[in-house]
C-alpha cells in the first residue's frame, strides 16, 4: 500500500516554522503539526484560522447569567416570593453575585467542552504520530502524499533541515 | 512572542543550561522513580496529622457543634476563621495562573502547576469547615436549589451565605479546570514516557493529547480565555467572603472597606504560603534550576507589595473607627487594642506588618530560610487577623452584660491541625503522582533571553 504520510522532524522551532512557510509557499497543503509547546509563528506558517472559541464562550457565559438571573427571579418573585426583612422582590443588586459566578462557571465548562468537541478529545482517543517525539523534544512536521508524490515530499523535507523523515502509511 | 525577540540582556527564566529533552528528564522523575525517604517521613507526618483531624471531626459531627468553645455572644470563631484563612491561601493560586499570565510575567511558568494545585487543596481545606458548622452536614445538599418535596422551597437567594456556596464551588470548579487544561500535554508526555498500565492510565487522563498544533491554536486561546475568566472569579471570591461580615450591623464587622482588603490580604497569605512550599520543595524535589532564587525574589516582591496595601487598610480601619465618630465601632477598636485578647491584635501586627518589612532588602529576598521563617509569621499573622475580626468582634457586643470571651477546646484546635494534615498530605500526593512544574510551558520559555532558539533545542 501507498504511503500516505511523510513526517519530517525537526530539532527546533525555527526550523519547523520555515520549513510549513515554505511548502505552503510551495502551494502543499499541510496536514498537521505536533509539537511540545505551542510554537508561535507555526499557526500562521500552516495557514490556521483564529480560533472560534471565544464566541462559544460568550454565549455560554449569556446562558450562565440567564440561567442565574432567570431561576433566582422566577423563585424569588413568581414561584415563592418571601418577605425578608421588607426588602423588594425582584431587587436586582441582590441576585449579582450568583449571577456572576454562573456567567464564569458556564462560560468556562462550556469552553472547554468545546475545545474537546472541536478537536475529539477523550479518554478513548488514539494518539497519532507521538513515535517521533512531539511530546518531549521533537517538532513534527506532517505532510499528506497523494500517491506516487511521497519520495519528492521526503526529499523536500531533508533539504528543509528534517533531521528524521519517515513514510508513513495510512492508520 | 518569537524568543529571539526577547532582549537577551534578560536574564533567562531556566538555570543550566536545558534542552527540552532535560525539562521533560528533570521534571518527570520524581513521578517515575520511588519517592525519597523525606517524602516518606514528611507523608507519614502529614497522613497521621490527617488521620487525628479526622477523628476529630468525626466526633464533632457525632456530639454535634456543642464540643466547640462557642457560647451566646461568640458564634462564630474557630471554624469560620479558618474558612476564611483556608479560602484566602488559595488565591495566590489563582493569582499566579490567570493574573500573572494577563500580566505577561513568564516566569510564573516554574511556580504555577503547584500554585494552582495548592489553590484546590486550600478550597478544600476551607470546605470543610462550614460543612461541620452546619451541624448536620448530611443535609449539605440543602443549600443548593434542587427540586424538593418542601413547596418546592428555595434557598434565599438573598443571603451572603448563599452567595458564598455559589461563589465557593465555581472557584474550585473552574480552579480544577484550568488546573487539569494545563496538566493534559503533560499527562501525555507521562503516558508517553511509560509502559503498561500507568501508560493507559495517563493516556485516558490526557484525553488522547498529541500536541496536534490545530489543537494548541485552539488551547491557547482557551488559556487566555480560562485566565480571563479566573482573574475576575477570583476576585469576587474573597468579596464574597467578606460580604459575610461586611453586610451584617455588628461593628467591626460592618465596613465598605472589606471587600478589597480581604482580597488584598487572601493574595498576601497565599503568597506566604507558596513560599512555605516552594522554598521546600524547590530543595525536596531538586528543582533549583527551575524554581531559581529569581523566583523567590519575584514571589517576595508580591507579598512586600500586597502587605503594604495590607497596611494601608489596617490604618484605615482604624482611622475611620475614630473619625467616623461612631461609639460602637470606636469601642471594637479600643477592645481590639487594649482589651483581654489585645495580644492577638499586637501579634498580628508583628507578623503581617512588622516582619514583611525586612523583605525590602535584596540580601533577605536571597536568602531562602530567611524568606521561610517571614513566610510561616505571615501565615500566623494572617490567621490571627480573621481572628481578630471574627472572634474579638463578637466578644464583646452591644450590651456589657453578655460580654464573655472564647476560649477553643482541643477539638477545635485539632481540627485546625487536621486541616493542615489534609492540606499537605493532598500536596504530598499530588507532588509524587503528577508533574510538579508545567512542562509545556516550561518548554516555552526555555529560550528566553538567549540568543537564539537554536541553541536551546539543538539536542
Amino acid at each position: 500500500m501507498a504511503p500516505e504520510f511523510v513526517v519530517g522532524a525537526f530539532k527546533s522551532e525555527s526550523a519547523i516554522v520555515a520549513a510549513a512557510g515554505k511548502l505552503r509557499a510551495q502551494g502543499r497543503a499541510i496536514h498537521d503539526a505536533y509539537t511540545p509547546f505551542p510554537v508561535h509563528g507555526l499557526d500562521e506558517a500552516m495557514g490556521l484560522q483564529r480560533s472560534i472559541l471565544p464566541y462559544f464562550c460568550f454565549a455560554f457565559g449569556l446562558s450562565g447569567l440567564a440561567t442565574a438571573l432567570g431561576f433566582q427571579l422566577w423563585s424569588t418573585v413568581v414561584y415563592w416570593p418571601m418577605n425578608i426583612g421588607g426588602k423588594s422582590f425582584s431587587a436586582v443588586p441582590a441576585l449579582i453575585p450568583i449571577g456572576f459566578e454562573l456567567t464564569v462557571l458556564f462560560a468556562a465548562l462550556g469552553s472547554v467542552a468545546t475545545l474537546f468537541a472541536l478537536r475529539g478529545l477523550s479518554p478513548m482517543k488514539t494518539v497519532d504520530f507521538s513515535e517521533f517525539g512531539s511530546l518531549n523534544d521533537r517538532f513534527v512536521l506532517v505532510l499528506r502524499a497523494k500517491p506516487g508524490e511521497a519520495s519528492q515530499l521526503s526529499r523536500d523535507l531533508s533539504s528543509l533541515g528534517a533531521d528524521k523523515v519517515q513514510e508513513v502509511s495510512a492508520r | 512572542m518569537s524568543h529571539s525577540a526577547v532582549s537577551p540582556l534578560r536574564v533567562p527564566l531556566v538555570d543550566g543550561g536545558k534542552d527540552l529533552a532535560r525539562v521533560s528528564e528533570d521534571v518527570c522523575s520524581p513521578i517515575e522513580h520511588g519517592p525519597t525517604w523525606m517524602w516518606y517521613a514528611a507523608f507519614a507526618l502529614s497522613s497521621t496529622v490527617l488521620a487525628i483531624g479526622f477523628f476529630l471531626v468525626s466526633d464533632q459531627i457525632w456530639t454535634g457543634i456543642g464540643t466547640w468553645g462557642l457560647n451566646k455572644s461568640v458564634g462564630w470563631a474557630f471554624d469560620i476563621t479558618n474558612f476564611v484563612f483556608w479560602v484566602g491561601i488559595g488565591h495566590a493560586g489563582t493569582l499566579i495562573s490567570a493574573i500573572l499570565f494577563l500580566f505577561r510575567q513568564r516566569w510564573r511558568t516554574a511556580v504555577n502547576r503547584s500554585a494552582e494545585a495548592m489553590t484546590l487543596f486550600a478550597v478544600m481545606c476551607a470546605g470543610v469547615f462550614p460543612l461541620i458548622h452546619m451541624g448536620r452536614p448530611w443535609l449539605a445538599y440543602w443549600v443548593f436549589p434542587y427540586p424538593n418535596n418542601m413547596g418546592p422551597l428555595w434557598p434565599n437567594f438573598r443571603s451572603p451565605l448563599l452567595w458564598d456556596v455559589f461563589a465557593i464551588s465555581t472557584y474550585f470548579t473552574v480552579s480544577a479546570t484550568f488546573w487539569y487544561m494545563g496538566l493534559l500535554p503533560d499527562l501525555a508526555l507521562v503516558a508517553e514516557r511509560a509502559r503498561g498500565l500507568r501508560r493507559k492510565l495517563f493516556r485516558a487522563l490526557s484525553m488522547g493529547w498529541d500536541g496536534s498544533m490545530r489543537t494548541w491554536n485552539h488551547y491557547e486561546v482557551l488559556y487566555l480565555l480560562l485566565a480571563a475568566l479566573a482573574t475576575p472569579l477570583v476576585l469576587s471570591v474573597h468579596t464574597i467572603v467578606s460580604f459575610d461580615f461586611a453586610t451584617s450591623i455588628l461593628p467591626g464587622w460592618h465596613t465598605t472597606l472589606f471587600p478589597p482588603y480581604f482580597v488584598d490580604g487572601a493574595i498576601f497569605s497565599g503568597f506566604a504560603m507558596v513560599l512555605t512550599l516552594m522554598i521546600i520543595a524547590r530543595k525536596v524535589m531538586n528543582f533549583e534550576d527551575y524554581i531559581t532564587l529569581r523566583h523567590i525574589d519575584a514571589m517576595c516582591k508580591i507579598t512586600l507589595a500586597t502587605g503594604l496595601i495590607l497596611e494601608l487598610a489596617y490604618a484605615t480601619e482604624m482611622f475611620l473607627a475614630w473619625y467616623g465618630a461612631n461609639p460602637y465601632e470606636r469601642f471594637v477598636f479600643m477592645n481590639r487594642l487594649f482589651g483581654p485578647m489585645r495580644w492577638c491584635y499586637y501579634t498580628m501586627l508583628f507578623c503581617n506588618v512588622v516582619a514583611p518589612q525586612v523583605l525590602w532588602f535584596k540580601r533577605v529576598r536571597a536568602t531562602p530560610w530567611l524568606v521561610f521563617i517571614v513566610s510561616i509569621l505571615i501565615n500566623v499573622g494572617m490567621w490571627l487577623e480573621r481572628f481578630n475580626i471574627i472572634a474579638i468582634s463578637l466578644h464583646r457586643d452591644f450590651l456589657p452584660s453578655s460580654w464573655v470571651s472564647y476560649h477553643p477546646t482541643y477539638i477545635e484546635i485539632g481540627t485546625l491541625c487536621g486541616s493542615f494534615g489534609l492540606f499537605f498530605t493532598a500536596f504530598l500526593l499530588f507532588c509524587r503522582f503528577l508533574p510538579m512544574i508545567a512542562i509545556s510551558e516550561v518548554k516555552g520559555v526555555l529560550g528566553y533571553a538567549r540568543r537564539t532558539g537554536e541553541a536551546v533545542h539543538g539536542a
